[in-house]
């Protein structure tokens, strides 16, 4: 008996070595995106073409992928990460400059989006897509007619209420709310900011990154805080759930392709980012992530009701409010301790 | 014989120096040296990751975890030493079944079952669908303490009922026999003959219960909401998310120190050392 | 009479709550809708989708064979050092014993990071290596565990006795002592790849590039809510373990009898 199960497992190890193998003579293209971030059948596609394999990985928060990236325990070709992430790589010679001849297509990404701070003369990043934070409510049960963060502090839905487990983006909320800039690093505001999310608490239903949406489709919670394309998404999937930029202000977001300088093969990296940047892959990912392009030529071609939803085509008056997360060095320990403290009370 | 196998073991040595005890050691390092130090020419000793800990922030966040991890042992030793209790009645055949019932559920991912309780406890779960059918009105269950204890209960009873189970049948029944000829009832039997024979089985159940209880992220951050912030979510946010390893090294080292302590206690009731092993 | 109907209710809870979340996984991995909670009708559509997901096939590949691989491994490692810790004696002994327990007793989360720290010290590219090595140190101990009690009890003399009669040590201990701990070297076996497929946390932070488990992959999607090709492929896999735990517990059951029934003539 023991005999034969190790013998059949013998044949299984080998059979398993034996696929896991015979892909290695192809070049390698190691890409690290976040969670659902691409439409997948696009790397199979990608693979075929330019006969290489990819490997790929997702992450679900810039601060785990920068962790791994400078301890030295990553070696990726090509990340998609955000941009005071990227603009805190390049500020540590992490990110290699990028050829632009390998990305002809680089031509239709708007120019609203390029010589952003984070990256001030367009040579290490190119625009992937971009989006906003706001409030994800259900229209049975929430009055937005306030349009105001103020929303989140609301008593009548004590318990209904989805914050992130993210800290710059909650402080986001309360900092704006109190009518400060979402980069402060004055003590004083940022304890205030501290003090609205400790009263915030007891209302609050669960502190989740990512799982929102589907909690708000299946209509167990009436408010969630989420980025643009999330409410997209779950707005497609149920049509009593409405989004709202509240007026105070936002956070406006660029997540971006760049090279880290671990990179082993540079040019299939640039080959791949202009391959993303083409119409067609962007109309397709469009599809699957569901936040805003800054593709020029997909954004004429998607459908009409996309882009009657404020989540995706944003309005410019919203735009002109938001305020874009900057690197804050060493200050991030302020927002870090805080945010402790909110979540041990 | 003896003397020549003994040196079967060294080479296993050489690998717990390289895989156990280096990285214990490198994770004691980081814990007394600053954020600042790059290698060894710029290496920096302090003791400030430890301060830092007693900071009532910080011991907050200790307490609240092993409270956490108490209530749960302490449900898991209520409902799991009757169930050994009874397996251990239970005549032969069917005592390897009802053993083999209460294991099984650890073969499904633990992830997966925890996940599982999302759907059961939710808001629009299968519970609150049961009691709006009816007639009781809904109730918020998910995202709460109790669902993160219910989550540890659900995760590590078996932990508790196998170790009981086992210093139980091991019992000599002719203890039991001789206590019944001497005319004490039933209850005197329990308390004075069976119960201080379970001990061993009892403690190192509660260990085995209250130690990955007490060191638990995930359960906390599915079924809790992150609205109580564990030790094992404090570790894993500074490693992963704050990128303070000399801090999140203190912590762990204390976490650990905690750990040999138990362990030590564990030692003393002479519980041998086969805990996890008893788990087949 | 009452007693026992009393302990046979209080079993049937207990294991109604062991098993409700495998109830309901199994059955939702039958569910038409995606959401989780509601019923909408019967589906085979998931296990269909099973076939085509690339991140599971691949969270699946790297399961299975890091879990035989490691398990494989860590018996022969974990065998050879338990049959020479037995012959130790006194403080070496208790020393080594408690060093092989601290993996076993430390918080997970220690380990991973410990482990984290040290293939960053060694500058070790991360992936299936290090992912391997890792699943090897955690499942050691643990094999040593199930042998060391076999060991205790068997009988120094039949190694002596082999050895007068003329047998070298590595003789002896191909013919004499494997075979008579055999049932903890299996046991240790099965628990190692049991421990391996289950594991979540040290994974987590000894995985690398492409290299990704199940319970990794279970983990970003119970953040945002589970693809019920996860609950297919866990229903297959429970039934498979399941299937073949009944197999074995009837060939051993028959065996038993067969070898009473020898004894009885």
């Amino acid at each position: 008996m023991v005999k034969k199960i190790f013998l059949i497992v013998m044949v299984l190890l080998m059979l398993f070595t034996v696929a896991g193998c015979g892909s290695t003579e192809k070049e390698v293209l190691s890409i690290l995106n976040y969670d659902i971030y691409i439409d997948r059948d696009l790397l199979k596609e990608f693979e075929k073409e330019n006969n290489v394999k990819i490997k790929y990985d997702t992450y679900s928060t810039p601060e785990e992928m920068y962790i791994k990236a400078k301890a030295g325990a990553t070696s990726y070709d090509l990340i998609i990460s955000s941009e005071y992430m990227i603009e805190r790589m390049i500020n540590e010679g992490m990110v290699n400059k990028l050829n632009f001849d390998n990305i002809p297509n680089y031509k239709y990404i708007d120019e609203d989006f390029k010589n952003h701070p984070y990256d001030p003369n367009n040579e290490y990043s190119v625009p992937y897509f971009w989006g906003t934070l706001g409030i994800l409510y259900n229209k049975n049960t929430v009055d937005a007619s306030s349009e105001s963060w103020a929303m989140l502090w609301d008593e009548n839905h004590s318990q209904r209420i989805i914050m992130m487990d993210s800290q710059r983006d909650s402080f986001a909320a309360a900092l704006k709310l109190l009518g400060y800039s979402l980069n402060t690093v004055n003590e004083k505001e940022l304890d205030e900011a501290k003090e609205l999310l400790l009263q915030q608490k007891p209302l609050v239903m669960a502190y989740i990154t990512d799982g929102a949406p589907d909690i708000m489709v299946n209509e167990e919670a009436d408010m969630a805080l989420v980025w643009s394309g999330e409410a997209v998404s779950a707005m497609a999937e149920n049509e009593n759930l409405g989004f709202v930029i509240p007026k105070e202000g936002s956070n406006i977001w660029i997540d971006a392709m760049f090279i880290p300088s671990t990179s082993k093969n540079q040019p299939l990296a640039e080959k791949f980012i202009n391959f993303l940047c083409s119409i067609e892959a962007t109309l397709r990912n469009i599809n699957e992530v569901w936040y805003s392009t800054v593709h020029t030529e997909a954004k004429k071609q998607v459908d009409e009701e996309l882009l009657n939803n404020p989540a995706f085509n944003i309005p410019d008056e919203d735009i002109e409010k938001m305020e874009m997360f900057r690197d804050p060095k060493e200050f991030i320990d302020l927002y870090t301790e805080r945010w402790t403290e909110i979540a041990a009370q | 014989m003896k003397d020549r196998t003994k040196y079967f073991a060294y080479p296993y040595v050489l690998w717990m120096i390289i895989f156990i005890a280096l990285p214990s050691f490198l994770v004691l390092l980081y814990s007394i040296t600053t954020k600042e130090s790059n290698g060894l020419t710029t290496i920096q000793f302090t003791l400030e990751n430890y301060k830092k800990f007693f900071d009532p922030l910080y011991l907050n966040i200790l307490w609240d975890s092993i409270y956490l991890a108490a209530i749960s042992t302490v449900i898991c030793l209520l409902i799991g030493y009757p169930a050994a209790f009874i397996i251990s009645n239970t005549n032969l055949s069917k005592r390897n079944t009802l053993l083999f019932l209460c294991i099984m559920p650890m073969w499904m991912n633990m992830l997966l079952r925890t996940y599982a309780w999302m759907t059961i406890l939710g808001n629009n779960g299968i519970l609150n669908n049961l009691f709006s059918l009816i007639g009781l009105p809904k109730l918020n269950m998910l995202y709460t303490k109790g669902a993160t204890i219910m989550g540890m209960v659900y995760n590590f009873l078996p932990f508790m009922i196998l170790p009981i189970y086992t210093a139980l049948s091991k019992m000599d029944k002719a203890l039991l026999e001789a206590a019944d000829d001497l005319g004490a009832d039933k209850k005197t039997v329990f308390i004075k003959v069976i119960l201080p024979l379970s001990m061993p089985g009892v403690i190192s159940g509660i260990i085995m219960v209250f130690m990955p209880a007490v060191s638990t992220f995930i359960i906390p951050q599915l079924l809790g909401g992150n609205k109580n912030m564990m030790i094992g979510n404090l570790v894993e946010k500074l490693f992963i998310l704050n990128g303070d390893w000399n801090f999140g090294s203190a912590i762990s080292i204390v976490m650990m120190v905690i750990i040999l302590i138990s362990m030590s206690i564990m030692n003393k009731f002479d519980v041998d050392k086969e805990g996890g092993a008893r788990l087949w | 009479m009452v007693k026992k109907y009393l302990s046979k209710i209080y079993m049937g809870i207990i294991f109604i709550f062991l098993y409700a979340p495998i109830v309901v996984l199994a059955v939702f991995s039958f569910n038409e809708s995606k959401s989780r909670g509601h019923w909408t009708g019967f589906t085979l559509k998931w296990y269909v989708d099973l076939f085509h997901d690339r991140d599971i096939r691949l969270a699946f590949y790297y399961t299975i064979s890091i879990a035989i691989i490691s398990a494989i491994i860590s018996t022969i490692i974990g065998t050879i050092a338990a049959i020479g810790i037995n012959s130790m004696k006194g403080k070496a002994k208790s020393l080594i014993l408690n060093v092989n327990y601290l993996p076993v007793v430390n918080p997970d989360i220690v380990t991973g990071i410990s482990l984290m720290i040290l293939y960053i010290a060694f500058n070790m590219d991360f992936g299936f290596n290090t992912m391997l090595i890792s699943h090897i140190v955690f499942n050691i101990p643990y094999v040593i565990l199930c042998i060391l009690p076999k060991l205790k009890q068997l009988d120094v003399h039949m190694t002596e006795a082999a050895m007068d009669l003329g047998a070298t040590p590595m003789y002896a201990l191909r013919k004499v002592i494997i075979p008579e701990i055999k049932p903890g070297i299996v046991t240790g076996f099965l628990m190692a790849f049991t421990l391996s497929i289950d594991d979540f946390i040290i994974s987590y932070f000894t995985k690398g590039e492409g290299v990704t488990n199940l319970s990794i992959v279970i983990y970003s999607m119970a953040r945002r809510g589970v693809r019920p090709t996860i609950n297919a492929l866990s229903t297959i896999m429970l039934s498979v373990v399941l299937i073949l735990m009944i197999l074995i517990n009837k060939r051993t059951n028959g065996m038993e009898k067969a070898k009473k029934l020898k004894e009885k003539r």
